[in-house]
């Protein structure tokens, strides 16, 4: 078993996990995770998601995204919770907006901290991977000719399913 | 029973939710699926694809899975999130 720090804290999960319209402060969610451990902490990955301007199709002015309130959560913490029986972590943010986006918007980040990059990196990288494929979100891209909602793509699926080897 | 629709799905079937006071005989989630294809359109159409996921109690499920009165279910297109 990993030694986790949180798992040894009875009925503590790790990590946070917010589903918000408001934009979010990549520095203040990297000083959370800085200063929550301060002594421990070797590494913080973290990751950002934008809105760009091409998806299924070209032209992307913005997008709208949609969830399902609590299986999101869930499903999230779900996420986290494997992340943190694969590799030493100390702790782990996900934000995700939700509504209306424009275009360079801050859409989803990934903090973890941990003592060493390696496991840093991979559990970031492990949390979006699975995020993209498990957890309940659906977007919506308009461009001037109207919206239409996003196809699944199986590389995000493929993507996840390579943790699993 | 609650059930509940999302995306594309909830945009094509114009409905978000809806609540049974009866399963009508409906054991499992596949139960569920029939009946409501056997309304007709919009609903056989959207609901007949491969691509449609579902869920019991918040928890991704398949269509063999028990259902009860008291459950939430949920039917939505692949999830595109990140």
């Amino acid at each position: 078993m990993p030694n986790n720090l949180s798992s040894k804290k009875a009925s503590k999960q790790l990590g946070r996990i917010c589903i918000q319209e408001a934009d979010f402060s990549v520095d203040e969610q990297y000083q959370k995770l800085r200063t929550a451990h301060p002594a421990q902490n070797g590494a913080i990955c973290t990751f950002v998601g934008l809105v760009r301007d091409f998806g299924d199709k070209d032209g992307v002015t913005g997008m709208f995204l949609e969830h399902y309130p609590g299986m999101t959560e869930h499903s999230l913490q779900l996420i986290i919770d494997q992340a943190a029986e694969r590799w030493r972590l100390h702790d782990v943010s996900i934000i995700h907006r939700v509504g209306e986006l424009k275009l360079s918007e801050q859409i989803v980040f990934v903090g973890v901290s941990s003592a060493h990059r390696a496991d840093a990196f991979a559990a970031c990288e492990f949390i979006m991977d699975y995020l993209k494929a498990d957890a309940p979100f659906w977007k919506k891209e308009c461009n001037e000719q109207g919206s239409e909602w996003v196809d699944a793509k199986q590389s995000d699926q493929d993507r996840a399913k390579k943790w699993s080897k | 029973m609650k059930i509940l629709f999302f995306a594309s799905l909830r945009e094509r079937l114009n409905t978000e939710e809806e609540q049974w006071q009866d399963l009508n005989g409906a054991l499992t989630a596949g139960d569920v699926l029939t009946q409501l294809q056997t309304r007709g359109e919009p609903w056989s159409s959207s609901l007949n694809t491969e691509r449609l996921l579902v869920s019991v109690n918040q928890e991704i499920a398949s269509l063999n899975t028990n259902i009860s009165l008291g459950d939430e279910l949920a039917f939505f297109p692949p999830v595109t999130g990140g």
